[in-house]
C-alpha cells in the first residue's frame, strides 16, 4: 500500500507535518469504528481494518526514518527486519566510541554538561545524514536509492543511541 | 472490502430514532448507571433510590442479592459474598494466591482462571460482573422504559486484554449489547465537556476505591488523543482503609482478625477515613468479636498513614507526563475521579504537582458514569452531527516469546488503537507443519515477568524444508482494545488455523457456555435469544446497505444493483421468519455481494474526506 497515496500527498521526503496529521485526522473521523458501533457486525470490523491502516501509514509517514524506509520499499528496497552486517568500518568505530562516551556519562563530574554535549553531538550528525538522506531520495536513480538506504541504515544507529540517552537522562532526573 | 455505512456530516443514515443507550461505570466498590434524557447526562437511581449501587454479589443457597442489602451481608456472610470482584477480573488462579489474605471466600482454580466456591455453587468473575451489570441495565430500562440498545462500559485506561475480555464477556452474559469499552479517565473528560471549545493537555487523577489511574490526554481540534497512560491496579482507597484498618489493629492490639471482625475493622475505618475530610481528629466506637472498641484517630495520623501511598500516584503520574513528553506546567486542565480524591491530602498533592487547581465541580463519584452515559448516546446514534473522534492507545506493550524466554514487542505502549501489525515466522525443521506462538503483554524483558495472554498454535503449514514456510501473523487490536490474530503462510497463500487458548480468559465456547448454562435462559430463551441477534444484524445489514445504495447507486452498474436489490429483498423476508440459520446465510450472501461495491465506496470516500478538508482549510 501507498501512504502517499492514501493521504494525497506527494511521494517525497519533505513533508509538512501539520498537514499530514490533519488529514490523518480527517480520514480517522470517517473511518474510525466508533462510527459503526451501531452498524452490522462487518462494518464494524472493516472499520476496524481501514482505521489500522490509516494508524500505520499515519505511524509510517511521521518518522523520517520509517518514511524513508517506506520510500525504499515502494522502489523495491526492502530494509525492515533486513538481517545485513555493516561493512564501514570508520563509522562502526565512531558509533563504539559514542557508546563508550555514554557508558561512562555517570562517571563524569558534571553529567549533565556531558550529556548536553553528546546529545548536541548526536543531533548534528543526525541532520547531516537526514540532508544527505533528503538529496539521496529525491533524486531517484538506483545508485542514488542504494546510497539512500545505507544512510538509512546508518540513522538507525544513531536513533538508537538517543533513546539510550534518554533513558540514561531519566535515570539522572531520578 | 465490503460495505461500510458512511453517513455525511449531518445527515443521519436511516430515519432519525431515538435509541435507548446508557453509560455503565462497574467500578471495584460501587457501580453507577447514568443515561442521556432531554439532553442532559443523569445518574439514574434504583428503586431504593440509590444513585451508587455497591459492587457487591451474595450468593445465598437460595437467590441472589446484589448491592446495598448485599454489603451488610459481607460482614455476616463474608465466603459467599463477593467485594471488589473487578480485582479479580481476567485473572488467574496462582496470581490472586497472593491476594488471599485479603479474600475472605473460598478461591479454586477453574482451567487456570480463579473462580470462587459459594453456596450457589461455583461463580466466576465474570458471572459476578454480569449479576452486578443486568442489575444496573435493568435500572435503567425501567428507568427509560425499554430495552437498551447498547451500554458503554468504562474500564480502567491500563486494563490488559484479558481483563478487557472478561469485562466484555461479562456483558454479554448479562445480555447486554456493548457499543464500546471506554477508559474511565476519557469519560471522565467527556463529562466536563472538555471536548467542546478547549484546546491542550488534560491530565485525569483516578483515585478510586480499588485502583488508581492517571491519564494524560491532548484535545485539539475536537480530538481526544490519550497520550499517556499510568496507574496501579492495586491501589485505591481500600488501601487507605486498610491502612487505617491496621492502625486499629495495632491500638487494640488485636493482630488476628476472623472474617467477620475484619469486615467491622474496614467498616469503622472508612467512616473515620470520610470523617477526617472535615475535622482534624475524630473520635471512633465499635463493637467487633463481642470486644468493644474506642479511640480516636488524627488527621495528621492518617496523613502519615497514606502518605507513601499518595506519594505513589505522583510518581505514577510523573512517568505519565514523562511518557508523554510533557512537563507538569504543560497540562491546561487536571480532572479528579473517584470518592478517594475527596481526601484533602490527596487534593493537595494533586495541585502542587501539577500546579493548578483540579477540577471538581462534578460529584467525582458520578463523573465517569456520566462521560459514559454522554459517550453511549452518541454511538448509539441519536446524535447525527456529533464531531468528537476519541483516539485511544494500546496502555500496554504486546510481544511474544522469543528464545530463551525473551519477548519481542509487536505493538509498543500507548500505540494509537485501532492497529494491525504484522509479523514473519518460519519454520526450523524439515516438514513442520504447527507452530506455538506465546503471546504476552507489558513492558519487561523475560516473559516470565510479563503477562501471559495467549498461546497460539497455527496449524495446516504446508510441508516444506526447514526454514522455506514464511509464517505472517497479524496482530490486530480494536478500539476496544482487545486483540484477535490470524496467519497465514505466505508462499502459498495457506491459510493457517489458530488455536487461541487465552492464558486468562474464556474461550468463545466457555462464554456460550455459561451463557446457557445461567439460570436466567431457560434452553427456549437461548434459542430465541440467537433468533433476535441474528435479527438484529439482519437490520443492520439492511439498514447499512439501503442507506449506501441511496447515495452511491451511481457506483453500480444496473445488474450488479439488481442483484444486491435481490438479495435485500431475501433478507429482509427471511428476517421475518424464525430460522436462524437461514437469516445468518442470508447476512453472509449480502455481505460477500456487496464487497466490492464497499470497496468502490471506501476509494470514493477517502477521497471526499481529503477533500472535505482542504475545503476546511481554504
Amino acid at each position: 500500500m501507498n501512504y502517499f497515496q492514501l493521504f494525497d500527498l506527494p511521494e517525497q521526503f519533505e513533508l509538512d507535518l501539520a498537514e499530514l496529521g490533519s488529514r490523518y485526522l480527517a480520514l480517522q473521523k470517517r473511518f474510525h469504528p466508533d462510527n459503526y458501533a451501531a452498524g452490522s457486525e462487518r462494518d464494524r470490523l472493516l472499520a476496524v481494518q481501514q482505521t489500522a491502516n490509516i494508524n500505520d501509514a499515519y505511524h509510517s509517514l511521521k518518522h523520517p526514518l520509517l518514511r524513508a524506509e517506506h520510500m525504499l520499499a515502494l522502489r523495491g528496497i526492502k530494509l525492515s527486519n533486513e538481517q545485513r552486517s555493516f561493512t564501514d568500518p570508520a563509522f562502526l568505530m565512531q558509533q563504539m566510541e559514542l557508546r563508550e562516551q555514554l557508558a561512562e556519562l555517570a562517571t563524569v563530574v558534571d553529567p549533565e554538561q556531558a550529556l548536553y554535549d553528546i546529545e548536541q553531538e548526536l543531533q548534528q550528525q543526525r541532520k547531516a545524514l537526514l540532508r544527505a538522506l533528503h538529496q539521496a531520495l529525491a533524486s531517484g536513480t538506483a545508485a542514488q536509492d542504494q546510497l539512500a538506504a545505507e544512510l538509512v541504515r546508518k540513522l538507525k544507529f544513531f536513533y538508537k543511541l538517543q533513546q539510550e540517552l534518554e533513558l540514561i537522562e531519566q535515570q539522572l532526573q531520578d | 472490502m465490503a460495505l461500510l455505512q458512511i453517513a455525511e456530516p449531518g445527515q443521519s443514515a436511516a430515519p432519525h430514532q431515538h435509541k435507548l443507550a446508557a453509560g455503565i461505570d462497574l467500578g471495584t466498590t460501587n457501580s453507577l448507571v447514568a443515561t442521556v434524557r432531554s439532553g442532559e447526562a443523569k445518574v439514574l437511581l434504583n428503586q431504593a433510590g440509590e444513585a451508587m449501587v455497591p459492587s457487591v454479589v451474595q450468593y445465598g443457597a437460595k437467590q441472589v442479592v446484589v448491592g446495598s442489602a448485599a454489603v451488610a451481608a459481607a460482614v455476616s456472610d463474608p465466603e459467599n459474598t463477593i467485594v471488589s470482584v473487578k480485582r479479580l477480573m481476567g485473572k488467574g488462579y496462582q496470581e490472586t494466591l497472593a491476594l488471599t489474605e485479603k479474600l475472605p471466600y473460598q478461591l479454586i482454580e477453574q482451567s487456570g482462571l480463579v473462580a470462587i466456591e459459594t453456596a450457589a455453587g461455583v461463580k466466576n468473575p465474570v458471572e459476578v460482573s454480569a449479576e452486578i451489570l443486568a442489575t444496573l441495565a435493568n435500572t435503567a430500562s425501567q428507568t427509560l422504559g425499554g430495552e437498551l440498545n447498547g451500554v458503554v462500559i468504562t474500564v480502567p485506561a491500563y486494563f490488559d486484554d484479558a481483563q478487557r475480555q472478561a469485562t466484555k464477556d461479562a456483558a454479554k452474559l448479562a445480555g447486554l449489547n456493548v457499543l464500546r469499552l471506554l477508559n474511565e479517565p476519557t469519560a471522565a473528560a467527556l463529562a466536563y465537556g472538555l471536548d467542546s471549545g478547549q484546546e491542550g493537555i488534560i491530565a485525569v487523577y483516578d483515585l478510586g476505591g480499588g485502583t488508581f489511574d492517571i491519564s494524560i490526554l491532548r484535545l485539539r481540534r475536537g480530538v481526544f488523543e490519550v497520550l499517556a497512560t499510568g496507574g496501579d491496579s492495586a491501589l485505591g482507597g481500600d488501601d487507605f482503609d486498610q491502612a487505617l484498618v491496621a492502625l486499629l489493629q495495632q491500638q487494640h492490639d488485636q493482630p488476628n482478625l476472623s472474617a467477620s471482625a475484619r469486615r467491622q475493622y474496614q467498616q469503622q475505618a472508612k467512616a473515620i477515613k470520610e470523617r477526617l475530610t472535615s475535622s482534624d481528629s475524630t473520635d471512633y466506637s465499635f463493637s467487633a468479636d463481642g470486644q468493644q472498641l474506642s479511640g480516636s484517630v488524627s488527621r495528621q495520623q492518617f496523613e502519615d498513614l497514606i502518605s507513601p501511598l499518595v506519594k505513589q500516584t505522583i510518581r505514577a503520574c510523573r512517568q505519565s507526563l514523562r511518557d508523554a513528553g510533557l512537563t507538569a506546567d504543560e497540562v491546561l486542565k487536571v480532572v479528579l475521579v473517584g470518592g478517594s480524591t475527596r481526601v484533602p491530602l490527596v487534593r493537595q498533592q494533586v495541585a502542587a504537582f501539577f500546579g493548578s487547581e483540579p477540577l471538581t465541580s462534578i460529584d467525582p463519584d458520578q463523573v465517569v458514569a456520566i462521560g459514559a452515559a454522554i459517550q453511549a448516546n452518541v454511538l448509539v446514534g441519536n446524535k447525527a452531527d456529533n464531531e468528537t473522534l476519541l483516539l485511544d492507545v494500546i496502555p500496554l506493550s504486546l510481544g511474544i516469546e522469543t528464545m530463551g524466554g525473551l519477548t519481542e514487542k509487536i505493538i509498543p505502549r500507548n500505540t494509537v488503537i485501532p492497529v494491525a501489525r504484522a509479523q514473519e515466522f518460519t519454520t526450523f525443521k524439515d516438514g513442520q507443519t504447527a507452530m506455538a506462538i506465546h503471546v504476552v503483554q507489558g513492558e519487561r524483558e523475560l516473559v516470565e515477568d510479563c503477562r501471559s495472554l495467549a498461546r497460539f498454535e497455527l496449524r495446516g503449514i504446508p510441508p516444506m524444508p526447514a526454514g522455506g514456510a514464511h509464517i505472517r501473523v497479524t496482530f490486530q487490536v480494536d478500539a476496544d482494545g482487545l486483540l484477535s490474530v490470524s496467519a497465514m503462510e505466505k508462499s502459498t497463500g495457506v491459510q493457517a488455523s489458530i488455536q487461541v487458548k487465552p492464558s486468562y480468559g474464556l474461550t468463545d465456547d466457555q462464554v456460550a457456555q455459561m451463557i446457557s448454562g445461567s439460570m436466567q435462559y431457560a434452553r427456549q430463551d437461548m434459542q430465541q435469544r440467537l433468533l433476535r441477534e441474528q435479527q438484529v444484524e439482519a437490520e443492520r445489514v439492511l439498514e447499512a446497505v439501503s442507506a449506501a445504495l441511496a447515495t452511491d447507486a451511481a457506483l453500480l452498474n444496473e445488474h450488479e444493483l439488481a442483484t444486491i436489490r435481490d438479495a435485500l429483498r431475501q433478507l429482509a423476508e427471511l428476517k421475518q421468519q424464525g430460522d436462524t440459520a437461514a437469516i445468518k446465510a442470508a447476512i453472509e450472501h449480502t455481505n460477500q455481494l456487496t464487497d466490492d461495491f464497499a470497496a468502490r465506496r471506501m476509494d470514493k470516500s477517502i477521497r471526499l474526506a481529503l477533500q472535505g478538508h482542504k475545503v476546511d482549510e481554504v
